[in-house]
């Protein structure tokens, strides 16, 4: 906590000393001055890391002044502290995107309450502008980094056996660069907000308010935090496997963190280098997008996509890790195919590189991209069927256990179905020329993300809730939100895509009479929808305090994590894990995934002294 | 970025030495390859861009100046390194201290560099942007190279690392050839290439 208000104070006093210095500098008064923004927000983001813990997690070591011997907060304060264990990150990362994933849904209500009627409903269209780009970017982060950062940080040195991440610092530091971009999200609104969706299209992007430099600061940060977090799942997974862990023993769920995470480093830097040109089109008017200036409102299309197609994959891939995971343990099954799903995760990790202009055929580029373009995105249905069997051949025959994981993982099946067909119709240049830019496109990618990686978001959830709280949570109020979220979903979005082949255009606070029927629909379902969260908030808070205690494996699972308490002591097991065969040995006679052999010796493994 | 770099003393490390080395050396290269995607964007930029254009006023023999400069301090570098792992330190300062040195220079070279494009190609125009975000994304880690060369001129000062301990050495070192070996693809992109 103090650390926290520090860093606070630190933040603030940076970005008034920030917008000072650089109005003495530029000799610019203007508070709107966009380029003295930027300045100060680099001082802020400074002052902000430096109290939260950055001072002396690392400055004190390189400027080799004695590292402060600082008592440790204990328990709820840990949360609140630059705390270093993977465990209290992982949480942290949860917390916080499901806390942004509620206030997300709750624009998406007041989106489907405009829409509820043609005509002005509630909000002017401006309005209605700025929370339809709000609610995408706050969402898009969400999944990012809520599985990735969330389960990727408590599970995956869980799931190989290591008694943290391999860099626990730097981890700790791409969780708190998070609270930066979520206050510059929310303070745009102030700034005038942002009306150019997520997708933050120049021209629109250079010329509207400037709540849009809030968006560009606050993503560039973000992209930061994915590239950090990202290394360091790398390089967790690479060097800290625990003996016999090897690359064919890893759990499913690992590997597809770690595909996801080779996208996550190197692409993201697209993403930031588009938003930096955006950023100094309008803070000192450089003409990379300006067609005035001979430049080209097209090249920020390539960048963005080139990072953007493929970050559906850093959203979904770890979406489907535990969709799998979920469902072998849950069939009582080894996974099916398990070497060629692997192979159809790094598949797509090559594939979604090559991808992007699918998004850009009613764009105005070259004609001639149009048909490699095509072909090569309908080639990425290959790999993500092979998942999609994987899954299948999984369930097949199995004993089905249907608690609440397993309910959202089913469901998770079933609407990715919906969404990976309906994407074949938006690869296709023909179809796609029609169907570009309707509510057909926004019921597809919800259909691929919501109904695919959110769920699998909760499956998460409610498959480790017992693991990281030690309590259980309440199944029937788990298995009710599942029937409930799955019925709601389709009901909104399956509306949408009648709409949407009728024509209606997306991101737009009107539309005429004849899509009345079609929205009146949707937006009913929506608050349907929207209601089935508040059980979710209330099973969860209160399992948390009220639920029975969790054993250290309720579910029967065989994967390492299940082998400690819950939740697992501070360096994660009582003893040595050591691997002898796969993870998935349901069925199978003398069938041992792993074992805890005896605790090593104090010394061995515990670093050198400094 | 340093952040990467330097995962060291002071703090409770569960690894082994081998493996802690194995981990920072691995990913010290995941962040150099998120960085080559970084400057990839921008290049990527000015050929979308300008094709093969570029200006007639461009200052050759300046860029070739310190297109020099920056590569004989990658040589620097490399003894610095090889001087610690020999537990050389007199070497070491010598050579750390010159590239360092040589960083500096390059830096003024780049302030001329960009009064020279203020005035023939400002950032308002095309080529401008291009030049401008490019110089200005790479100085920008020159600036930080220079900074984690300075603190671990300081470190070894204070009598840290030793013939079997120099990963900030070495992880610097490793930094500043990037940092060399990103321009090696920026100054032919920038002031070379044409029909
Ligand atoms: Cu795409």
């Amino acid at each position: 906590m103090k650390r926290v208000a520090r860093g606070l104070g630190l933040g603030i006093a940076g970005w008034l000393i920030g917008l000072n210095l650089a109005a003495v500098i530029r000799g610019t008064q203007h508070v709107n001055d966009q380029a003295n923004i930027g300045i100060a927000y680099v001082f802020a983001l400074s002052g902000w890391l430096l109290g939260v813990g950055v001072w002396d997690a690392w400055v004190r070591g390189w400027l080799g002044l004695k590292p402060k011997a600082e008592e440790p907060d204990e328990g709820w304060r840990r949360y609140f502290s630059f705390c270093t264990d993977h465990k209290v990150i992982g949480i942290q990362y949860l917390v916080t995107f499901v806390i942004v994933f509620l206030i997300a849904g709750l624009l998406a209500m007041f989106m489907r309450w405009e829409l509820m009627s043609a005509g002005e409903t509630i909000m002017n269209k401006a309005t209605f502008n700025e929370i339809m780009s709000l609610h995408g970017i706050l969402m898009i982060s969400v999944a990012v980094a809520g599985v990735l950062g969330g389960f990727g940080n408590y599970l995956v040195p869980l799931q190989i056996g290591a008694d943290d991440m391999a860099f626990p610092r730097l981890n700790a530091l791409s969780y708190w660069l998070i609270p930066p971009v979520a206050i510059m999200l929310l303070l745009a609104p102030l700034a005038g907000g942002f009306d150019s969706g997520w997708t933050a299209y120049p021209p629109l992007s250079e010329t509207n308010d400037v709540g849009q430099v809030f968006f560009i600061l606050a993503i560039i940060t973000f992209g930061l935090s994915s590239i950090l977090g990202g290394l360091n799942l790398l390089t967790t997974v690479t060097t800290m496997r625990a003996k016999g862990m090897k690359w064919s023993r890893l759990p499913i769920f690992t590997w597809s963190v770690f595909s996801a995470s080779i996208l996550s480093v190197l692409i993201t830097q697209f993403f930031a280098a588009s938003l930096l040109m955006v950023f100094l089109g309008r803070a000192i008017g450089m003409g990379f997008f300006d067609a005035a200036k001979g430049g080209d409102p097209i090249l920020y299309q390539h960048l963005f996509w080139f990072y953007s197609h493929p970050a559906v994959y850093i959203m979904i891939l770890p979406g489907f890790g535990i969709l799998l995971e979920v469902l072998s343990h849950f069939s009582r099954k080894p996974l099916f195919a398990y070497k060629l799903t692997v192979g159809a995760f790094l598949a797509i990790v090559v594939l979604s590189v090559v991808v992007w202009a699918h998004h850009m055929f009613t764009s105005g580029m070259s004609n001639t991209l149009h048909g490699p373009f095509m072909i090569l995105t309908e080639a990425i249905s290959v790999p993500t069927g092979i998942i999609f069997l994987s899954a299948l051949g999984t369930i097949w025959r199995g004993k089905l256990w249907l608690k609440t994981p397993m309910l959202f993982a089913l469901a998770m099946v079933f609407n990715f179905l919906i969404g990976g067909i309906t994407g074949i119709f938006l690869a296709d240049v023909a179809t796609d020329m029609n169907l570009q830019d309707t509510y057909f496109v926004v019921a597809h990618f919800h259909y691929t993300i919501m109904g695919g990686e959110i769920f699998a978001f909760f499956a998460g959830i409610y498959y480790w809730y017992p693991k990281v709280t030690g309590r259980m949570y309440n199944e029937a109020m788990g298995k009710i939100h599942a029937i409930w979220m799955f019925i709601g979903f389709n009901a909104v979005f399956i509306p949408l895509f009648y709409v949407g082949v009728q024509g209606m255009n997306r991101r737009v606070a009107d539309y005429p009479l004849a899509y009345e029927r079609g929205n009146l629909v949707a937006s009913i379902s929506a608050f349907v929808l929207g209601c089935s969260f508040l059980l979710f908030t209330w099973n969860m808070i209160w399992s948390r305090f009220k639920g029975e205690k969790a054993p250290s494996n309720p579910w029967n699972a065989t994967t390492l994590e299940w082998m400690t308490e819950s939740p697992p002591p501070e360096h994660n097991f009582e003893g040595t894990p050591v691997v002898h065969d796969s993870p998935y040995v349901y069925g199978l006679e003398d069938g041992l995934h792993a074992e805890l052999g005896e605790q090593e010796p104090e010394l061995v493994g515990a670093g050198r002294p400094e | 970025m340093a952040a990467a770099t330097v995962e060291a003393a002071g703090h409770h490390d569960t690894l082994d030495p081998k493996t802690r080395l194995r981990a920072n050396r691995l990913g010290l290269w995941i962040f150099i390859a998120s960085e080559s995607f970084l400057f990839a964007a921008v290049i990527a930029a000015r050929f979308y861009l300008l094709g093969v254009d570029r200006p007639e006023h461009l200052n050759q023999e300046l860029a070739l100046l310190i297109t020099a400069v920056l590569l004989l301090s990658s040589v620097s570098a490399f003894r610095a390194e090889d001087a610690m792992a020999h537990n050389d330190r007199p070497a070491f300062f010598r050579n750390m201290s010159a590239t360092l040195f040589f960083g500096l220079v390059f830096m003024v070279g780049v302030f001329f560099e960009y009064r020279e494009g203020m005035e023939f190609f400002p950032p308002q125009t095309l080529y401008g942007s291009v030049f401008f975000i490019t110089i200005g994304l790479h100085a920008f880690h020159v600036l930080t190279g220079m900074i984690a060369l300075a603190l671990v001129i300081n470190l070894a000062a204070k009598g840290h690392y030793g013939r079997d301990d120099y990963w900030g050495v070495e992880a610097t070192v490793k930094y500043w050839h990037f940092v060399d070996v990103a321009w090696v693809f920026i100054y032919p992109a920038l002031y070379l290439v044409s029909w």
